[in-house]
């Protein structure tokens, strides 16, 4: 355990301890397990517990919902910034910077808006 | 109570705001331009922009500042980064907005449609490609050019983030075999995904171990800018296991970025999956990026640490080469042999970036630089090569193309020459700096690696070029493609790239060498 690389040994014994662990789990399983599993009916059903499954697997979802979640994010994230800033930037020592920063920010944020409308997600049809 | 805001230096992170800029006018274009006229409009905004953003960054080159808040370092290797960026961007949008290839473009018109549904075929015979892959393509290099001169970790995270994102939609715009590119979309984005949340736990942890250090008397304890964690990684009383947690996340995150084993699993099906001209993109700027970032963090943040994570580092250097190299051999796609060389090839940049001296920082600069030429070339003949169902990229399929296409396959032998590292191409130059500079910096162990698995990635490349020239062509041999305008121009500049800097490396090598000094 000395030397540049003898304090990577302990990583190493970690590893080869992982490496242990994993395959004597897996000989285990495999010394372990019945070698003919019983197959009883129904095993292979989605659900084991006697009712059949009903209905196909495949359902539609209407994608408008989450666009409009997307859009609901675009507004959320304005807002989180706005309240902080609408609460400091009357006082001395911000005035017409601030302002303008903001309605940078906020206008790159309308770009999305802007973008949505024009490619007609804001109609509901 | 006066507040001082930070002082922001407009003119040195001008080329960040004019990509920036573009790509919010692509987003109003796209909204407000007729549909004819888009994909033009679109294509020379782009350029125009990627042009301006370059002219002003090279009158900047003397630009040596920490601005915004000390967010952003405008140093050598940012604006060295930046530029390769710019002009290896320029050669993959020449490559995304060819048109002439395939009707429509290489992108779907509408990513939404079910694929294999009939509105689905007919717009793949029919519609024109989405022209949004435009402002995409420019967020993301709005986003790799602030990720190479990030200087603290949390606008380092942003700007993965703003490179990413794009890059995942990127991958699933393929016009011909949708599946296979959603899939690799899909795939990326959940591992990028979990990649992304590594890093920042990294950011989290290294934030918990600067806590109590000041970087310069006066300025406010703890942060992760990298000032400050280069002062801790000396003063700190915290428990180092803090620092190498930290440093081994965000590495993890860096490195899943630039495809090093084992974090690479992704490579080959986004590869293989994505359009080519993103492929090409993404195998170039990306890589960039990726390592530019990790040149920054380990250089300037963690180069307190390298004793610590120089053999960490080296074995993933190591095992990259090896898993790049061995698995190249048994690819029988173009595009996932590819994939797994440009893996090897980040185990080649890995070697060049721990040699720790300062010749580590250049070479890998101008290995970036000339790989990517060569990368973006490869693609781009790649694109080429069809038949009826579009790109033709089984390696059966290109026996004796040779004999049906004697200039492309001349061009192509050269580019995988280039890959193998013959002398009088770039491959041979930058991987030379490299070797030489870890030589240096007492990795002898990662040059021996790095020259072994050279050997062994040779052969799959020779083996392309033999089944070009040496079989002949059968029934299914594809067509090469008389290439439009503008591949044709990414293609010269790739080639004569990879030519000059293997014969007259001199300029580009001095360039990376003056430029070769971080600031802190």
């Amino acid at each position: 355990m000395t030397g540049y690389l003898g304090s990577y040994a302990t990583l190493g014994l970690l590893l080869v301890a992982s490496v242990l662990i994993f395959v004597g789990a897996f000989t285990a399983n495999r010394l372990l397990s019945p070698a003919d599993p019983a197959e009883p009916a129904g095993k292979r059903a989605t659900y084991e517990s006697g009712v059949d499954p009903v209905g196909g697997d495949w359902a539609q979802m209407q994608i408008r919902y989450y666009v409009y979640a997307y859009l609901y994010v675009l507004f959320a994230v304005e807002a989180v910034f706005l309240f902080p800033w609408a609460v400091i930037f009357d006082r001395p020592g911000f005035g017409a910077t601030t302002v303008v920063e903001m309605a940078i920010f906020v206008a790159v944020l309308a770009l999305g808006i802007l973008y949505a409308w024009r490619k007609k997600i804001l109609d509901w049809t | 109570m006066t507040i001082k805001f930070p002082d922001i230096d407009y003119a040195a992170i001008a080329p960040l705001l004019i990509m920036f800029g573009v790509a919010a006018l692509g987003v109003l274009v796209e909204a407000f331009v007729p549909k004819r006229a888009r994909h033009l409009t679109q294509l020379v905004l782009a350029l125009a922009g990627l042009v301006a953003a370059l002219v002003v960054l090279v009158t900047q080159a003397e630009t040596r500042v920490v601005t915004a808040g000390g967010a952003i370092a405008v140093d050598g290797p940012a604006l060295f980064l930046q530029g390769s960026i710019i002009v290896l961007a320029i050669m993959a949008v020449l490559l995304i907005g060819e048109r002439s290839l395939e009707k429509g473009g290489p992108f779907v018109a509408q990513a939404a449609i079910t694929v294999g549904s009939e509105d689905d075929r007919r717009q793949a015979a029919r519609a024109d490609g989405a022209t949004e892959v435009y402002p995409l393509a420019t967020f993301a290099i709005f986003g790799m050019m602030l990720f190479v001169s990030a200087n603290d970790l949390l606008t380092m995270f942003i700007a993965l983030e703003v490179l990413s994102l794009p890059l995942y939609l990127m991958c699933a715009l393929a016009r011909r075999r949708r599946l296979v590119s959603q899939e690799a979309a899909l795939k990326y984005f959940m591992l990028g995904a979990y990649a992304s949340a590594f890093f920042l736990f990294g950011v989290a942890l290294v934030y918990g171990f600067t806590a109590s250090v000041q970087a310069a008397p006066g300025r406010m304890a703890g942060g992760v800018d990298f000032a400050t964690i280069h002062a801790a990684a000396t003063q700190s009383p915290a428990n180092r296991a803090l620092l190498f947690g930290g440093l081994a996340m965000i590495a993890i995150g860096l490195l899943f970025k630039a495809a090093a084993a084992p974090f690479h699993v992704w490579t080959p099906d986004v590869y293989q999956g994505a359009p080519t001209a993103v492929t090409g993109f993404m195998a170039a700027c990306t890589k960039v990026a990726a390592f530019g970032a990790l040149l920054r963090v380990l250089y300037v943040a963690f180069d307190g640490a390298r004793w610590d994570f120089t053999p960490v580092l080296g074995a993933i250097a190591i095992l990259t080469m090896l898993v790049g190299a061995v698995l190249s051999v048994t690819q029988t796609d173009l595009k996932r042999l590819l994939a797994y060389s440009s893996i090897a090839n980040a185990g080649y940049l890995l070697v060049g970036v721990l040699a720790g001296v300062r010749e580590g920082i250049s070479s890998t600069m101008f290995y970036l630089v000339a790989y990517g030429f060569t990368v973006i070339a490869a693609f781009a003949v790649v694109t080429l090569v069809r038949d009826a169902d579009g790109e033709a990229t089984h390696l059966s399929r290109w026996a004796g193309l040779g004999r049906r296409s004697p200039v492309f396959a001349g061009v192509f032998t050269f580019i995988l020459l280039a890959f193998a590292g013959i002398p009088l191409t770039s491959g041979f130059i930058s991987k030379f700096a490299v070797f030489g500079a870890a030589l240096d910096g007492g990795q002898t162990w990662l040059v021996i690696a790095g020259v072994i698995t050279s050997m062994v990635l040779a052969f799959p490349y020779l083996r392309v070029v033999v089944m070009m020239w040496l079989s002949e062509p059968g029934e299914s041999t594809p067509t090469i493609a008389v290439p439009g305008a503008l591949t044709a121009a990414a293609l010269v500049i790739g080639v004569a790239a990879t030519l000059v800097l293997g014969v007259a490396p001199a300029p580009l090598l001095n360039l990376s060498d003056t430029a070769g000094q971080f600031i802190r």
